[in-house]
């Protein structure tokens, strides 16, 4: 196995750990170049898109919630919006603001589990967050109230954190009262400090040098760092291409999704080139949109300025893989601060939904989950039934970009005569983990599986 | 079989978290047992979870949680392979025990599921059936949810740190709507609710938020199936409507009670 010089190397590592899913992984090295890296995904199909055939229109929110337990609330979202576009409902007012609310709440604790117990062991030389909490324990025990005060938002709007049941297309079941909000005030302000500590902490990690040359695709609303709705927007990584930006209806002409003999995952392209969601492409997208306060925590973090318009002005966009925890700390604190901001400013809406008819169509909805866009489509007959769905996760958009960075750093790591088996596992495992690949798309388990030919 | 790797106190039970068909959530569920976490880390050896760590120590366990469904070739191999390592076995959650919403094509054409979704299906290595872990192995415990609930979990493995049997009541969902002091929606509202058919555990939550129970946790330890259908017809929904309701993170448990001969959905010709 520790041969220097095989022609032929099969390296199994048993498990890729800190992300969701299963994954092997398979080099081809060949005269110390690597000629192919592939994030074999096979998480087995759980066939979804299949199933929500001949469901009726209210159901796909609870339904679809069931791909993530991670992520829920970005399904129940993104499902809501595609069912509200085919029935021509508009969500807005309280309604809109409370769902932010509950997605804030969602943002804090999904971003705070990578940030504390999947992501940070890899910059402290830790195998879990177990050993970090006795390396770092007050860092820990401040992640984990984070973590519980996202829990809490999600808790106390969506009756529980995961799969959350208050839900629904228009809506909500019941609208929370101001007084039953305000008990949320007092935690997210200690959220506050304990946001901004977090943002110190990484902040003085050490980010290896990397670049992830993909182009950045995020939603881009008017005047606010789009979380729950938003327009497509790409920053090409070629800089001599403008930003652009499509309409929601037009996402599977532009990003297509093809199948490949290595994964139950789809594959996708954005106009025929690789792209990354997520964090760095919000940063890149929608930074200059950020809170006053959430962009000093990002001049605290070390990312500088924002691109103040995708891609122009005086900043510029992060384009290190490893330094999207910075962005996701300063997303935790942002997520808080709009918390707080939507709890001051809530009157109880009139009735705790709008009514969506059924009716035939096709609807289109997209959000922000943690790790970057989701969009979903939905066909429905007259009867309100679903005819077609189609859902597009972030890491599925995402494996391309990922599986490139794991070709350059490993690429990187052969040059510098770091080819052990150990040393090119862990590479590996943290090229992975800097993407936070989701759930049911991803991977536990990373085999590393090593061709090399002379 | 614990080997302890600094000398400590008496070896501490070793855990191990396995993950087959699932949405990873019931795990999740563990994780976010924030303030029990480090405790129960000091009681177990957490030997393998690795949602949670990169540490994967082989086995004996003492202690397995199994989440997700049993729905490839390879989950059948594997599952026979943890339950021979596992002292103690638990599933977790509405895909371990019940199949999950994924069993949804146990009653569908899987090979037209798989044209859906997938262009090349030749490709896709999968079972035509997607089954609750105890349909392969022997199971210990069985913890209910689509997701599980905290409080429970942490029941679960106080129990097994004691020595005792979980205190994990079997009746409706009723019963907690109740001690909430709810009103019912179904007698108040007209809203349809699968809570008396339904296994407690939630606390009673959708009713709490003015919404029927949508029977999460699957069917409770006895039920009366054939007396709900009629207050849901009642309540304008069609027997479509029911069958769907029914049939949706618990579908293998709740078809199974239409099939024991119950006068249920399948074949009910209701009172319109």
């Amino acid at each position: 196995m520790s041969d220097p010089t095989p022609r032929y190397q099969e390296l199994r590592i048993p498990s890729l750990a800190r992300v969701e899913g299963e994954t092997a992984l398979h080099l081809r090295i060949h005269d110390g170049t690597v000629t192919e890296a592939r994030l074999k995904i096979y998480e087995p199909p759980r066939f979804f898109e299949a199933f929500l055939r001949g469901r009726a229109h209210p159901e796909p929110p609870d339904l679809t919630s069931r791909i993530c337990g991670i992520c829920p609330v970005a399904y129940q979202m993104s499902a809501c919006r595609a069912i509200e576009d085919a029935c021509g409902v508009v969500v807005d007012g309280q309604l809109a603001a409370l769902r932010r609310l509950l997605y804030c709440g969602e943002w804090i604790e999904s971003q705070t589990l990578h940030i504390h117990m999947l992501h940070a062991p890899d910059f402290l030389g830790e195998d879990d967050v177990i050993g970090l909490s006795r390396s770092h324990p007050e860092h820990v025990k401040r992640g984990l109230r984070l973590k519980q005060t996202g829990n809490a938002v999600v808790e106390l709007l969506g009756g529980r954190a995961i799969h959350p049941v208050n839900v629904r297309i228009g809506g909500f079941h019941r609208a929370p009262t101001r007084a039953e909000l305000r008990p949320l005030e007092e935690r997210l302000r200690t959220a506050l400090d304990d946001a901004w500590d977090t943002v110190r902490w990484v902040a003085g990690f050490e980010f290896p040098d990397a670049e992830c040359n993909a182009d950045l695709l995020a939603l881009a609303e008017t005047g606010t760092y789009a979380i729950e709705s938003g327009v497509p927007t790409v920053l090409p990584y070629d800089a001599t291409l403008p930003p652009y930006g499509f309409p929601l209806r037009d996402f599977t002409d532009h990003v297509t999704e093809e199948q490949v003999s290595h994964s139950t995952a789809l594959h996708s392209r954005l106009d025929g080139r690789r792209h990354l969601t997520g964090s760095l492409a919000r940063w890149a997208v929608s930074g200059h949109l950020l809170s006053a306060l959430a962009l000093e925590a990002a001049r605290e973090a070390g990312l500088g300025d924002p691109p103040s318009r995708a891609g122009a002005g005086r900043g510029k966009a992060c384009r290190n893989p490893y330094r999207s925890i910075l962005v996701r700390a300063v997303e935790v604190l942002y997520a808080v601060e709009e918390a707080l901001r939507i709890i001051a400013e809530y009157e109880r809406p009139a009735g705790p939904y709008v009514e969506v008819p059924a009716r035939a169509g096709i609807g289109h909805g997209a959000t922000e989950a943690p790790r970057g866009l989701l969009y979903h489509r939905y066909a429905f007959d007259g009867g309100g039934r679903v005819t077609d769905a189609r859902i597009v996760p972030p890491t599925a958009q995402n494996q391309g970009a990922i599986e490139e960075d794991l070709r350059r750093l490993v690429q990187a790591g052969l040059d510098r005569g770091e080819g052990s088996e150990a040393e090119l596992t862990r590479l590996c495992e943290r090229a992975v983990r800097n993407h936070d690949p989701c759930i049911s798309c991803s991977a536990h388990f990373l085999e590393l599986d090593i061709e090399r030919t002379h | 079989m614990s080997t302890p790797t600094t000398p400590q106190p008496p070896a501490r039970p070793r855990l191990g978290v396995f993950k087959f068909a699932s949405c990873d959530g019931c795990q999740l569920t563990l994780l976010d047992c924030e303030d029990e976490l480090l405790g129960i880390a000091a009681e177990l050896e957490i030997a393998h979870f690795l949602e949670a760590s990169s540490e994967a120590a082989p086995g004996p366990y003492d202690l397995v949680l199994v989440e997700g469904s049993v729905s490839t070739p390879e989950h059948v191999e594997r599952i026979r392979r943890i339950r021979a390592d596992a002292r103690h076995l638990v599933t977790i959650g509405a895909c371990a025990t019940a199949g999950g919403v994924q069993a949804l094509r146990n009653y569908a054409d899987v090979e037209g599921y798989l044209a859906t979704v997938y262009a090349r299906p030749d490709y896709i290595e999968t079972l035509a059936t997607s089954t609750p872990v105890s349909a392969h192995v022997p199971v210990d415990f069985e913890l209910r949810g689509c997701p599980i609930d905290r409080g429970q979990l942490v029941e679960v493995i106080t129990a097994f740190l004691a020595g005792r049997k979980p205190a994990i009541p079997n009746h409706s969902v009723c019963f907690a709507c109740k001690r909430r002091g709810n009103v019912c929606v179904t007698v108040a509202h007209g809203t349809p609710c699968l809570g008396p058919v339904t296994h407690a555990g939630c606390g009673a939550l959708c009713p709490t938020y003015g919404r029927g129970c949508y029977g999460c946790f699957g069917p409770a330890g006895t039920t009366n199936l054939p007396a709900l259908v009629p207050l849901m017809q009642r309540d304008g929904m069609s027997e479509e409507d029911i069958g769907r309701f029914l049939h949706t993170f618990n579908v293998t448990a709740f078809t199974a009670l239409e099939e024991q001969g119950q006068p249920g959905v399948t074949d009910a010709e209701g009172p319109g």
